[in-house]
């Protein structure tokens, strides 16, 4: 059984302490007591229109166009590379990322990136609150486009909350199958997408459905779609509330001058019904109408202040301005504020904004920091590395003639996109001559090709004369070439020879 | 009322049993845990019918599945060699030189080559292949029967003194143990062959063997000591020496005439994977 709650219904008496969430109210109302858990109370947002909605619809446009046609953008490169322009190949180890590829060995330039998100992350939540909760967030997103989905089959807040009360009939049956439909075909698409970002988009997409597609793309999908369905069809607001640790760290970077969605109780209160053509004197413009509490996704009220609950998406805001315009009040009695400001205001003061403030200052010039240095570290990124590996088994082999020799191998990787030849350079004990199978050996450098974005073992094999040796291990040196770049690595030289004084 | 206590005998029964004194309490089992119990019957149920279970006087019931560890095996060295594919069929078609000059071939080759090193060669040769006393060296630029690629194929494929009929094979006598020459001129023998490895000797006794090793040695290992891979005789004017550098040694293989044993790999490796050895070998030994 479904319980429809009237959110607006007034409860007096009870509130003489100060405000209490309507919301909190009725929860404490439909819930008996006893029992391991509390039952969720069903949140039937109304539709609202205002400036914040719109925004709101732009992001969720702009945000699910992204993620829908990122893996479908082409991008030509050379040889048999994949040209597909944002691609993370698991089975090839790489990542690519138009022009740039990372290797799993730069994981790095992924950590860095990371840091600067959540940099980025912290900066806007001391500024401006939790606008990534509000506006950008996968989650809000999804329910915000479930929600406008149910709202297509069950009408608005008002005809769902009737529909859920009434009895089973045709009507409501085909209404909550169509719903529930959709919601799978949104998710089955969300997930669908998603592995489009781990194999070629094009291919992938015609072996999905002949079966043939990797299990793990299967897999995700399946994942995906569930979680998408759950988390946006059924949880919605609870993932915010119970799941997220993102409202639990915000409160180390908020303080009482973050902008965020704010009752202006110092305009508001005493809040009331306000009869037409009544005195405001004496009295807040809040006429308590409900509204707020209404359209707000998470069921809160922002009367009570900030809380964990809200995801600062103004809906609130947008619904007040409607009140305030009919009932002729400015509007703005829920907005973006700050705390420091309405107090000031409550002080008789005018409400003083400090966007820039030591937190501020911290986060922004750690963005600049991280941000420099990766930019750096793209710019400088060198598509060479080499590791040398000496044989340690056996560390070395006297030839015939009393000469010794050492075994390498040289692992080159080539990260530039075009094939190249590396050149060998051995510096160390003089008269040494370098090798590698199935080529002439020479004093000079030796030469091997190394395809485009791969890594190739080298094997090297240095002879060094017998009277040229003056100590068991001597220092010596790899220094490889290719296009991309030049790395020397510094190895030994070892042998029985004895120390010379 | 308030709750039954779970440990009082009075709210929750006995079982009746007693052991001297102490009695058994009738609480019920937990719920999950008896749930976990029937969960597992019908588990062993569903597993007597799909896996092998109960013995029969000949054998034992098969199960539907048909899963047998035997069965694995045979059907995970297929896939093995369905995974290996594409470069083992190309390892089968190209030549030797091909298989070095071609880097990803020979990466294959290097691969599958020290795998099979480690399981087959390396009791003898170690496993850094440097051998041993009587154990050829297989890293340095000494080669008793040829070091190029099919030179090593050769001997991997036919092994030496083996019981393959075109096994590498030569004797060299045992100038002492068989009585062909007195002790004396072994002796003798011995400084001649110091001498030829450079090293300082009694001239005495070298102009004494002179013409012993002309009569006994030169057959093999020519004329000037240089050794003659066909016959498999090693070179004694080097450093290198199969059974030791010292007089002692090689005074004990003038007399014993030692020579080692190597088995044919023809018959327990496929074509491919000695290829892929002689590959191995070829690459990490010093130029030949």
């Amino acid at each position: 059984m479904v319980v429809v709650i009237d959110r607006t219904r007034k409860v007096s008496g009870e509130n003489a302490a100060g405000p209490v969430s309507v919301a909190d109210r009725v929860r404490r109302q439909s819930d008996p007591g006893g029992g391991l858990y509390r039952r969720r109370t069903p949140i039937y947002p109304k539709l609202v229109h205002g400036r914040w909605r719109r925004i709101k619809w732009a992001m969720m446009f702009v945000t699910l166009a992204v993620y829908y046609i990122t893996p479908w953008i082409r991008w030509d490169r050379p040889g048999i590379l994949p040209d597909q322009a944002v691609l993370i190949d698991f089975a090839g180890r790489r990542f690519y990322l138009f022009d740039l590829q990372f290797w799993p060995q730069e994981v790095y330039f992924v950590t860095g990136l990371l840091v600067l998100s959540a940099l980025a992350l912290f900066l806007v939540s001391a500024l401006f609150g939790r606008l990534w909760c509000g506006y950008a967030c996968p989650q809000t997103i999804w329910t915000d486009l479930f929600i406008y989905v149910e709202r297509l089959f069950e009408g608005d807040r008002n005809a769902r909350m009737r529909l859920d009360a009434a009895p089973w009939s045709f009507d409501k049956l085909w209404r909550k199958v169509g719903k529930h439909l959709v919601w799978l075909v949104v998710a089955f698409s969300t997930g669908g997408a998603w592995i489009f970002y781990f194999h070629d988009a094009p291919t992938v997409l015609p072996a999905f459905w002949q079966g043939h597609a990797p299990a793990t793309a299967y897999i995700f999908c399946a994942l995906l779609t569930f979680t998408t369905y759950v988390f946006a069809g059924g949880m919605r607001e609870q993932v915010c509330i119970y799941m997220c640790p993102w409202p639990r760290i915000q409160g180390g970077m908020l303080d009482n001058h973050s902008l965020q969605m704010t009752y202006r109780h110092d305009r508001g209160e005493p809040r009331g019904p306000h009869k037409k053509d009544a005195t405001w004197e004496g009295r807040g413009d809040c006429i308590d109408c409900g509204q707020c509490v209404i359209v707000c996704p998470m069921g809160i009220d922002i009367r009570d202040g900030s809380q964990l609950a809200c995801i600062n998406c103004g809906l609130c805001a947008d619904a007040c301005d409607e009140v305030m315009v009919r009932v002729g009040r400015p509007t703005g009695l829920v907005a973006y504020d700050t705390d420091s400001a309405v107090t000031d205001r409550v002080e008789g003061r005018a409400g003083v904004y400090r966007l820039i403030r030591p937190r501020t200052l911290v986060y922004a010039g750690a963005l600049a920091v991280v941000g420099a240095v990766m930019l750096w570290g793209l710019t400088h990124r060198t598509f060479i590395s080499v590791h040398v590996l000496r044989d340690r088994n056996p560390t070395f082999v006297r030839l015939h003639d009393g000469a010794i020799r050492n075994g390498y191998t040289l692992k080159i990787s080539n990260r530039s996109f075009t094939t190249g030849s590396a050149r060998i350079v051995f510096e160390g004990p003089k008269g040494a001559h370098i090798e590698t199978p199935a080529a002439a050996e020479t004093t000079g450098p030796l030469q091997a090709i190394i395809e485009a974005n791969t890594d190739r073992a080298v094997r090297v094999f240095v002879t060094v004369p017998g009277d040229a040796l003056h100590g068991p291990r001597l220092p010596a040196r790899f220094t490889v070439t290719l296009p991309g770049g030049t790395e020397t690595v510094a190895t030994s030289f070892v042998s029985d020879a004895e120390d010379e004084e | 009322m308030s709750e039954p206590d779970a440990n009082d005998p009075k709210d929750v029964g006995t079982t009746g049993h007693e052991w001297d004194g102490i009695r058994e309490l009738d609480n019920p089992l937990p719920r999950w845990w008896l749930y976990v119990f029937y969960a597992c019957i019908v588990f062993a149920i569903g597993y007597w019918v799909a896996m092998p279970a109960w013995p029969t006087l000949t054998g034992y019931t098969k199960g539907i599945l048909h899963r047998s560890d035997r069965g694995q095996v045979v059907s995970d060295l297929q896939d093995l060699n369905r995974i290996r594919g594409a470069e083992g069929r190309m390892l089968r078609n190209a030549s030797l030189q091909q298989i070095e000059a071609d880097p990803r071939l020979q990466a294959y080759a290097l691969a599958v080559g020290q795998s099979v090193f480690g399981d087959n060669c390396a009791t003898c040769h170690g496993t850094g292949g440097t051998g041993g006393k009587g154990y050829a060296n297989l890293r340095d630029d000494v080669w008793l029967w040829g070091g190029t690629l099919q030179d090593i194929q050769h001997t991997i494929q036919v092994g030496v003194r083996s019981d393959n009929p075109q096994a590498r094979s030569t004797i060299m006598p045992g100038f002492g143990k068989d009585q062909i020459l007195p002790a004396t001129q072994i002796d003798d023998l011995t400084e001649y062959v110091v001498a030829l490895s450079g090293r300082k000797a009694d001239a005495a006794a070298v102009q004494r063997a002179t013409p012993i090793f002309q009569a006994n040695c030169v057959v093999c290992h020519g004329a000037t000591g240089l050794g003659d891979q066909v016959k498999g005789a090693p070179n004694l004017t080097d450093k290198e020496w199969l059974y030791g550098p010292a007089r002692e040694d090689i005074r004990g293989q003038i007399w014993n005439g030692r020579g080692g044993v190597m088995p044919t790999w023809q018959a327990r490796l496929d074509p491919e994977t000695i290829k892929a050895l002689a590959v191995y070998v070829h690459a990490n030994a010093a130029g030949k």
